[in-house]
């Protein structure tokens, strides 16, 4: 009698630790909902439509979000486009073409590229990418939001390799094997028949690494300039939504209109890594095999 | 799924770590409460300046534990506010509204001048540019200007780089030179007076301002511009004397900011600091102290 109830309470103790998160994630939204709401009724949400991000300012401070907004949008798409050819391609060496020796060698070390603190790869951007970035285009500063995009890419292409690699081990076996009796070589096979049956773990492994890239801050924060400005040139340097939290929370009065900016700036990151990632685990569920 | 149980391995790693790293740091925490322990925050640039007085001033008390971070005046004089340090550093004065809040918490705050700083404008060794007013630096961070030949420089973009709001620098460099209006948004904010250092000594348009201790340190990494009061005055380097006379148009007061009912060891370390030793150690440092 004395061992069932031990054991209900061990039970109940583990349900409780596993359900410690989602307890988090609602006490985050509110907490962080909370703080910013005030900023709907002074100043109003008009003014986080403005294109003028001046937090600091003896003149009129502005809180527009739109220089912000599109600061990340740039370094996140651009992320992406040098993410998803090399992350994917990776994943399908690996899982294909790959010898099994070959294959032990490979995914250690993309595992541990994703091991590999932000800051230091910010460190590593600062002081070898920027000056490279710089000779390479011919520019008057190496502190761009190209720069920012390649040490992005370099983050989010381990996530988006293992996950593919997945998808793309657990298409069955008989499709292959039909392709390839059919005649098909083996390269043919791998575009016709195995990418499009693994492309939708493919799919979520990138929207998975966009969520990655778009909460990525460190890194950012170092080689991206900084200035907010409206662009969608590559070689402008951008301020991002993660690097302005980062910079300015620091230094903010508790309860001022800049700390309630933030928190909006803050919203929007949220709903946006939150929606990617329910949208990534929606995709993985219904197309999972295996 | 072979990963994703990889994974699992290195999260539980982690978690053992951070449930590791509260149980180390009670300890350090517990060895630090044998001695006394004092906390003092802010501005950046006085940093350095800072940590040397701490270390002389617990080389001769031994008693004494002084733990010294940055973060930017602005995160001190907070941390001032909230009661998180005893002392905080500041580059510029506390606004009158701070003053106010750190009353409505019970802190009532007092201000000592410890040292004074020259802000140096450095460009690029390559820019041809040796000399500007105080205008044409007005006109150039706040994006007026943009070509480096409006101000007697070469056919080139003008790169500016600024440190972040949070810096007292910032704030004192907008308020003191560009007569609060607002910087460019093109003004390039970076997060450390290394990183400024760095991009101006690596790109050839740009310009940045740094404390002038940065700036000797720098050496040639950097250019220093003389400084102009308007356009008809005599350019003037800057230097201890220059700053001391008041010649440098660009120099302001450092603070050292504590409350009013300190106790006997932050005082002690603030008499210290005005101390001829204390004093010595500004000069050390590469600042102006605040008595001849």
């Amino acid at each position: 009698m004395k061992r069932i109830r031990k054991e209900k309470i061990i039970e109940r103790s583990l349900q409780w630790t596993a359900s410690l998160s989602i307890v988090i994630v609602i006490c985050i939204f509110v907490f962080i909902f909370k703080e910013a709401v005030p900023f709907a009724k002074h100043p109003g949400l008009g003014e986080l439509f403005g294109t003028r991000w001046v937090p600091v300012s003896p003149q009129k401070e502005s809180f527009g979000l739109v220089p912000l907004i599109s600061g990340s949008v740039v370094v996140t798409v651009l992320a992406m486009l040098l993410t998803i050819p090399f992350g994917v391609g990776a994943a399908v060496y690996i899982s294909e073409l790959a010898a099994p020796a070959e294959r032990e060698i490979l995914k250690p070390f993309i595992e541990v590229l994703a091991g590999i603190p932000s800051v230091v790869i910010g460190f590593f951007g600062l002081m070898v990418l920027v000056p490279l970035v710089k000779r390479c285009f011919g520019l008057g500063t190496g502190l761009t939001a190209f720069a920012g995009a390649v040490l992005l890419a370099l983050m989010a292409i381990p996530t988006v390799t293992s996950i593919s690699e997945d998808a793309l081990r657990s298409v069955p076996r008989s499709y292959k094997e039909a392709s390839l009796a059919l005649g098909a070589s083996r390269i043919r096979t791998i575009w016709r028949v195995t990418v499009p049956a693994a492309l939708p773990g493919i799919m979520a492994a990138v929207m998975l690494g966009t969520g990655r890239v778009i909460g990525e801050t460190m890194a950012v924060m170092m080689v991206t300039g900084n200035a907010a400005i409206i662009t969608f040139w590559p070689f402008d340097s951008v301020r991002t939504m993660t690097a302005t939290i980062a910079a300015e929370m620091g230094e903010v009065a508790f309860g001022s209109e800049h700390y309630r900016a933030l928190f909006c700036v803050g919203i929007i990151l949220l709903v946006v890594t939150f929606a990617l990632n329910l949208a990534a685990q929606k995709v993985l569920r219904r197309y999972r095999m295996g | 799924m072979r990963i994703i149980s990889g994974q699992t391995g290195v999260t539980a790693r982690a978690v053992f770590i951070g449930m590791m790293v509260p149980v180390v740091l009670s300890g350090i925490v517990v060895r630090a409460g044998e001695k006394k322990l004092i906390t003092i925050k802010g501005s950046d640039t006085m940093v350095h300046l800072v940590s040397n007085w701490a270390e002389e001033f617990m080389k001769r008390d031994p008693n004494m534990e002084l733990g010294v971070t940055g973060g930017g005046s602005g995160t001190g004089i907070a941390a001032m506010i909230n009661g998180t340090t005893e002392i905080c550093a500041s580059s510029r004065e506390m606004k009158e509204k701070e003053k106010q809040q750190a009353k409505e918490k019970g802190v009532e705050v007092k201000e000592v001048v410890v040292a004074r700083d020259g802000l140096a404008v450095v460009v690029n060794p390559k820019n041809s540019v040796k000399e500007l007013d105080m205008q044409q630096i007005a006109q150039i961070f706040t994006g007026a200007y943009t070509r480096w030949n409006q101000v007697g420089g070469g056919d080139e973009e003008i790169l500016v780089f600024s440190r972040e709001s949070s810096s007292g620098t910032y704030v004192f460099f907008q308020e003191h030179v560009m007569k609060n209006k607002d910087y460019t948004p093109k003004a390039k904010l970076m997060a450390a007076t290394s990183v400024i250092i760095e991009s101006v000594s690596a790109d050839k348009g740009a310009i940045g301002y740094v404390g002038l201790g940065y700036a000797m340190a720098a050496g040639d990494k950097v250019k220093i511009v003389a400084v102009k009061a308007d356009a008809n005055s005599p350019a003037v380097m800057p230097s201890d004397d220059t700053v001391t006379s008041g010649r440098y148009s660009i120099a302001r007061p450092l603070y050292l900011y504590v409350s009013a009912k300190a106790t006997e060891d932050v005082s002690a370390f603030v008499d210290f600091c005005l101390s001829d030793a204390g004093q010595a150690i500004v000069r050390e440092s590469g600042y102006v102290t605040v008595k001849k």
